[in-house]
């Protein structure tokens, strides 16, 4: 899980411009939406594309992912869950 | 100040190749919007409001023939036969001369020839012509206009800025007439790019119904001809009073929050045409069928006192026709005035925005005299424009 | 009415100067994104959002954001400024790159944050997000810089009273050329009056 969760800041980072902050700085326990990173509208549905073009897993309701891109370490338990094998 | 008419229009979209046919559609409650299955424009089938190509083809080609031009039809890309035939269409019968130095043709387009980026059309043309002002010289060409075309691509206002700066040049004197002609394509570009948004419906397009789930994206071009001179023809002139543009200043693709930024167009448009809320009689919106969109939309109608007002959303006819839609979306408003009649929304059954909207539920007779058309945006832009009965 | 730029800046060829001073020159880099992400952190400026900008959103934004960032203290409403830009290859930079995520079909993943800058004027979104400007917008395509149409429309805008000052300039990126003119128009006197002839003045001298 630790290597995912490594893996998944550097993507986050680089899938969303995030250029000013560096993989340490992202707590995996830390809020990506609202105060921590400030992610917006745009950047939850760029989360969605990472799914699917890293993980192969493809979101179908959008509304899940609220609970799903809560924070680094919930992303990393769904690709856990989910990702095909 | 000089008084600014629109002296002819003409539409061509799914509904038909003249505006006459489209309004008759509208007016029938016939919908342009149908299920497409092209794996050329998407992975999974989609509601698509299509121009027939077919008859494009067809009456272009006697356009060629009638301006005896010898040059075959494959040289001009879809959306350049779309602009030609409608502008055509548009000056027919009038005595306005494109050669004139007070003659002006402006553009509006979001995408102009965007579909020869793709891998299979790269060839058929000149790389230029992905250039929105090489579009332009084509058109220019093919009819005539001394003056370049002015061209104005921003977002889903474009229409109504092409309209707006057509009014404020001929007002402040520096044109005699103006040309106004929007249009966009339906193309794999612009779908998938909706699609990333996860903005497009699976089915059908509802503006601000309950249960509306995304736009549907439509092709279309529109033209009108405004002048300073009032002809001496028959039927109700239609004065364009005044129009005004802001930015939300808020998100590059989410509108306001609030609405206030729509609404301070709306009243602005209101101010510069020495009118006031209460003078309006119809209205003429922009309704996407988006959640967020039309949500504002119902918001900023409600600062502006405007929520008792009939209004409607002509894109569940049309569909979302990008850089066509402030155009042809005025002209419909604009024959809702001349016939007294408010035409139904398509695809509206149960109220589902936050701020009551008068949503025009049944096609019937009313006694209008002033319209007001808005618009909003991706960047955060909004427009509204004034129309009335002279 | 008279008019008058009372601020500019100007981007082009790796050299950028404010107000006829030369405020930033780099010799030795290669391509545009690095370039202005030089500019954007020699000039001290905090705005995360940047990185996630398209490159002509960024030239755009840079530009507004030299003669503008300064002035904290607001002696104009901004629902009474005005932005008007033009350019000649609208978003066709960014178009490219859109239409590169999606020609194959077996890669298909298509990007909101690409897509919405395939748009010319959301140039115009982000500097009226960063300033709050709320007044009339609107972006021109013409093949080559046209500054009398500029002067016209802003005359219009700001001789009926549609705003009270303006930012007005050309915008133009395509792949590693790139040119930007931007220019802060009001009815206080300055040095410069706002007309054809001195715009096309300060992007031929420079």
């Amino acid at each position: 899980m630790e290597e995912l969760i490594n893996k998944l800041r550097k993507e986050v980072i680089e899938q969303l411009n995030l250029e000013d902050i560096s993989a340490d700085d992202v707590n995996p326990d830390s809020p990506l939406f609202g105060e921590g990173l400030g992610l917006d509208s745009i950047d939850a549905l760029e989360l969605i594309v990472l799914l699917e073009k890293n993980y192969g897993i493809k979101i179908e309701d959008p509304k899940d992912g609220k609970k799903i891109f809560y924070s680094i370490r919930t992303m990393a338990e769904y690709i856990t869950e989910h990702q095909k094998k | 100040m000089k008084n600014v008419y629109v002296i002819s229009d003409n539409i061509i979209s799914s509904l038909g190749f003249s505006t006459s046919e489209n309004i008759q559609a509208i007016q029938k409650e016939e919908v342009g919007i149908a299920m497409v299955s092209d794996s050329r424009l998407s992975l999974n089938p989609l509601p698509l409001s299509l121009v027939d190509l077919q008859e494009l083809n067809k009456q272009f080609t006697a356009l060629l023939l009638a301006k005896g031009k010898n040059i075959s039809t494959d040289s001009y890309s879809k959306l350049e036969k779309l602009f030609i035939l409608s502008i055509y269409n548009s000056l027919s019968g009038l005595s306005v001369n494109p050669r004139n130095e007070r003659v002006l043709l402006i553009l509006s387009t979001t995408k102009g020839n965007i579909d020869l980026l793709e891998e299979q059309n790269k060839t058929k043309f000149n790389h230029k012509r992905l250039y929105l002002w090489e579009l332009g010289r084509v058109i220019q060409d093919f009819h005539g206009f001394s003056n370049v075309p002015l061209i104005i691509s921003n977002a889903c206002i474009s229409g109504l800025l092409a309209v707006l700066t057509a009014s404020r040049f001929i007002r402040s004197g520096h044109y005699d007439h103006i040309v106004v002609a929007g249009g966009d394509l339906v193309s794999e570009f612009v779908i998938s790019g909706f699609q990333s948004f996860q903005a497009l419906s699976p089915d059908v397009c509802r503006p601000y119904d309950q249960n509306r789930n995304g736009l549907a994206l439509g092709e279309a071009c529109g033209t009108m001809v405004l002048s300073s001179q009032k002809p001496n023809a028959e039927g109700t002139m239609i004065e364009i009073k005044g129009g005004a543009t802001t930015n939300d200043a808020n998100h590059i693709s989410g509108p306001s929050r609030t609405g206030e930024e729509l609404s301070l167009a709306i009243n602005n448009a209101l101010a510069g045409s020495d009118l006031i809320y209460k003078d309006i009689d119809y209205i003429s919106a922009h309704g996407t069928a988006t959640p967020y969109n039309d949500e504002m939309e119902s918001k900023a109608i409600a600062l502006s006192h405007l929520m008792h007002v009939p209004l409607n959303s002509f894109k569940g006819y049309w569909g979302h026709t990008l850089g066509a839609a402030g155009v042809i979306e005025s002209i419909a408003g604009m024959h809702a005035l001349r016939e007294n009649c408010l035409f139904r929304s398509a695809g509206y059954e149960i109220p589902g925005v936050s701020e009551p909207l008068n949503v025009i539920c049944k096609t019937e007779t009313a006694s209008l005299e002033t319209c007001l058309k808005t618009a909003s945006g991706f960047g955060g832009c909004n427009a509204a424009i004034i129309y009335q009965k002279e | 009415m008279d008019l008058y730029i009372t601020s500019y800046s100007l981007i082009r060829d790796k050299k950028v100067i404010v107000d006829d001073r030369i405020r930033f020159y780099k010799e030795n880099f290669i391509n545009f994104a690095d370039f202005i992400k030089s500019l954007y952190k020699q000039e001290n400026f905090v705005y995360p959002k940047f990185y996630k900008m398209d490159n002509l959103s960024k030239l755009g934004f840079i530009a507004a954001e030299l003669i503008l960032g300064k002035s904290e203290t607001d002696n104009f409403r901004k629902e009474e400024m005005g932005v008007v830009l033009a350019n000649s290859s609208a978003s066709l930079d960014s178009d490219i790159i859109h239409q590169e995520s999606i020609k194959d079909r077996s890669r298909y993943f298509p990007s909101p944050s690409v897509f919405v800058y395939t748009l010319p004027n959301i140039v115009i979104g982000e500097i009226c997000i960063k300033h709050k400007i709320k007044g009339e917008n609107i972006f021109f395509i013409t093949e080559a810089f046209e500054p009398q149409i500029l002067v016209n429309y802003v005359a219009e805008l700001m001789e009926n009273k549609r705003v009270q000052t303006c930012l007005c300039g050309w915008v133009e990126l395509m792949g590693e050329k790139y040119e930007a003119l931007m220019c802060l128009v009001e009815n206080n006197k300055s040095s410069r009056p706002f007309n054809a002839g001195n715009l096309k003045q300060i992007i031929e001298r420079n």
